[in-house]
Formats: C-alpha cells, structure tokens, sequence
C-alpha cells in the first residue's frame, strides 16, 4: 500500500492481513501524543497534516549526518500506552493507519470503525531490519520532547510485515487471542495442576 | 607512576565497557538466537512464523552491520561479581559511567533517562543514579564479572510483585505467574524469559527475580524441585497459546527462570520480572593485570588479541 491511503482502501482490511507500507509515516509517542491532543483540543493544526498518512508509536535511535538526520534503526513501542489519547487523534487528523506493537483498546477500535482507520503491528524489536526500510528522514519536530519523544517524519518503502490487528469493522484480532487464552488458562492449564 | 597506571588502566577497562555495552546492544547472545530458532522451527501459524524469521533475520542483520538490535536499547544496568582481592573495584562506577556516555555516542544508544521532576533527558543516558549498579561480593576472588543487561521499556510495564498469603503456597505463586503472563499479552515482545523470585519480602523477591534474568536460556536451577517448578511454569506459559508477539502460537516464553530464599511466617511474596525475545546480556571478566575476556561474546576476545 502507499500513502496518502484513503478511506476505502482501509476499509478493505481485515484482521490478519499482512501489508507492507511505502509513503510517508510520522512518529508520536507519549508526549507528542499529549502535545498533539492538547493542540487538537484548542483546534490548533500539527506541524504535519495526517490526513491519509501512517501513524507510527516509535521512538527512532538517530544520528546527525551533515545538516539532516539518519535513522540508525527504529521500530514500534507498546501501543497501549496511547490508547487513551487515539480516539481523538484519529477522529481530528484524518490518519488512516496506526502502526505499534503490543495491541490497543476499545476507544481506538472505535475510532477505526466510525472513521475508518486500521491498527498494524510491526514485529516489536526487529529494529535494524526495519531501519533498512526507512528511505530518509523527511523532517522532525518537538525535538525540544527529546529523541524518543520527537515527531519523526519519515519516508519508507515497503515497511513491514505489518499485521492488521484492528480492522475498521470492529474486530480485534487480540481481544480474540485473548479469549482463547483465557479459556485454555480456566479449562485446560489450571484443572491440569488442581488450581482453582 | 601510581597515578598514570590508574588512569592508564581506567581508559582500558573504558574501551572494554564500551565493547560490552555495544555486544550487548548489537550482538544477541547464542542461547537466546538459538531458542529464537527452535520456536521458529515449532510454529505452524504463517503470521505467526513470518514474525519469527522477520526477528531472526533481524538478529542477523544487527550483528553483521553492529546494529542495535532493538531500537529501545533500555536503562544501561550493572552487575558486578567482585573478588575481595580485585585490585580495581573503587574505578568501576567512574568506568562505567564513562563507557556508557561514549557508547551512547558511538553505537548509538538511544538516549533513554529522563528525569522525573524537570521531564529533561541529559541525552547521554546518565541521571541521578545511572548507571545503575548491582554488587554481589565474592570472597577469595581476585577478579570481576561484569554482565550488563539491556531491557526495554515494553517488558518492565509487565513487572509486578505481591505478598501472597503463605496458604496459597506453590500452586498460588503458578497461578500468580501465569495471571502475569496472561494479562502482559503481547506487550512485552514475546517469546518473553519469565524470572521468578520468591522470598521473605517483596525486595528480596525482585533482587532475585532479576539476577534470574541473566541466567542463559536452557539452563536449569541446581535443586532439582525448583527445576521442575521452572518446567511446570515453561509448559502451563507455552499452554497460553499467544506466540511470537501475541498472534498465536506454542512458544509464548523461551524459557522460565525460578529462584527463592526463605519466606517470613506471615508472607510468600513473589516477583515476576520477563524479558523480550531480544534478551540482551553480555558478560565480562576483568583479570588483576587488567585483562579482559568475553564470556557470552567470546568471538571479541579475538579482536582485542
């Protein structure tokens, strides 16, 4: 897929799905998600319209190459840390992906569902293969926030595997994994040891 | 001349840190890429097994390009076994702190210490405290073991601790463990390594949780009851059924490491500390000549012969 993606090729995903990503991506993480919101609530614009681009929860290792910036590798970090921020970024950006690790919650299926958006995950840790996908770095923002923290704008070709977790029909392919385990865990694991 | 030695043997055992700390970031050791490829080889969901290689190629490509192998390459932690007879203990916080401003430059490490009052990251992953340093005392010894331990964020959110009550006894700290695993999902990277401490209070539970996480994968407790508790654990874990990062699968945790110190009558307190896939250690020696030898990268003693 390519950005700027629309509403309706989301929409054609299903959980499980696995897509591989070129156009352009932008970080946030914890505190850029709290300045974006904060910005968002007063009806401020971000330094970068998401309309149709990839949200990305990560928080690169960089180095500084002349007058720009090299990723020396990057990759996702635990979603759900965000959840309770998505909701809004999503329904006032207009982003059409978020990309992390870990898995969000209802709020953000939600969001995916009524403005049509989907949830990947990138496998968490695979991060020098993955900085072999980033093209260049585009711009950044909110260094003041620190590396991590900084919104990195990033041009990739062919990011992935990207799993689709949550599609944009309601389905959460976790909650699922979640439901079988908890079911082998009460019916399977604790009879076998004589746990109540 | 005193001086001049000192110093001469501080910017060596700098330069060695440094080779630590970039072997640990770049360089998973051999028992972990092997575990990494036994599950790789179990797994038959495709998601889930794309994953996995996606995780060993990446394994591959960091140590060949000296790549972090995690972009998140953690809170730099240290933790020295030293001999009372180890000539240089009193320069090993100055070293390591040296090592750790130089290896964030030049690896890079991402800088990753934030301070919690001002919100201000120095950028070379110092702070009050930092690098943290762990000592266990070896009498008789005339040399130090310095293993650092690199974890990222997504596994430590997942740490919990809690005095059981002592009737809840072993099955109470299985199901505790189990709980644990379950409600951290995919969020700490798995195939995690799960570490259990059990002792007499919640400190001395996590203290020996976390030196649990620097034993190799595959390896065993020395009383064979508490290996088949770390057995028992490893099969109800796998039983879960999350997989490489939660898609679904039969290898959720490579291995589970267990160790215990006595209970107080009122308490059974327990920790459960996990690591990542990408569970990164690496292990030093440093000799009263000031020799250093590799033990979990011993291809480096190469180089520095």
């Amino acid at each position: 897929m390519r950005t700027p993606l629309s509403e309706e090729d989301v929409r054609k995903l299903n959980v499980g799905d696995v897509v591989y990503l070129s156009g352009v991506v932008v970080t946030m993480r914890d505190a850029g998600h709290r300045r974006a919101v904060e910005l968002l609530a007063r009806g401020e614009k971000l330094p970068v319209d998401l309309r149709g681009l990839a949200l990305y929860h990560a928080g690169p290792v960089v180095r500084r190459v002349g007058e720009g910036w090299e990723v020396v590798v990057i990759g996702p970090t635990t979603s759900t840390r965000m959840e309770v921020y998505e909701y809004e970024v999503i329904e006032k950006t207009g982003v059409r992906m978020v990309i992390g690790k870990g898995g969000m919650g209802p709020r953000t299926a939600e969001a995916c569902k009524r403005f049509g958006a989907v949830y990947t995950v990138y496998p968490g840790g695979a991060a020098a293969l993955q900085a072999s996908q980033v093209k260049r770095v585009l711009d950044v923002h909110w260094l003041d926030l620190g590396v991590p923290d900084a919104m990195w704008v990033l041009e990739v070709e062919d990011l992935g595997p990207l799993t689709v977790v949550i599609d944009s029909k309601g389905r959460n392919l976790y909650d699922e994994i979640y439901r079988e385990a908890r079911r082998r865990i009460d019916e399977e694991i604790y009879p076998k040891l004589g746990i109540k | 001349m005193v001086l001049v030695l000192a110093s001469s043997i501080e910017s060596k055992l700098v330069e060695a840190t440094v080779k630590l700390l970039e072997a640990a970031a770049t360089w998973l050791p051999s028992d972990v890429e092997a575990a990494l490829i036994k599950a790789y080889e179990v797994e038959d969901n495709p998601v889930t097994k794309s994953f996995l290689k996606a995780m060993i190629d990446n394994v591959r490509i960091a140590r060949e390009k000296r790549l972090p192998i995690c972009q998140d390459t953690g809170v730099a932690m240290f933790y020295v076994r030293v001999g009372d007879k180890f000539p240089y203990t009193s320069l090993l916080p100055s070293v390591f702190r040296k090592a750790l401003v130089e290896a964030t430059r030049r690896i890079p490490l991402r800088p990753n210490t934030i301070d919690v009052f001002s919100g201000k990251n120095p950028g070379d992953n110092t702070g009050r405290y930092m690098p943290w340093i762990e000592w266990d005392f070896v009498e008789g010894w005339d040399l130090a073991e310095v293993t650092v331990l690199l974890k990222g964020g997504g596994s430590e959110v997942v740490a919990r601790a809690k005095n059981l009550i002592p009737a809840e006894g072993i099955k109470g700290i299985i199901k505790y463990v189990v709980e644990a695993v379950y409600e951290a999902g995919p969020q700490p990277c798995p195939p995690v390594v799960v570490s259990v401490g059990i002792a007499a209070n919640v400190a001395m539970a996590v203290r020996l949780a976390e030196r649990g996480l620097l034993r190799p994968i595959g390896q065993r407790h020395e009383d064979p009851e508490v290996a088949r508790l770390e057995e028992t654990l490893l099969e109800a874990i796998n039983r879960v059924g999350f997989g490489a990062h939660g898609m679904g699968g039969r290898v959720t945790a490579l291995d589970v490491h267990v160790d215990y110190a006595p209970r107080h009558p009122a308490t059974l307190s327990v920790a459960v500390l996990m690591n990542c896939w990408a569970a990164r250690r690496a292990t030093m020696r440093i000799y009263p000549d000031g020799r250093v030898e590799y033990i979990t990268h011993p291809q480096l003693n190469r180089e520095v012969a």
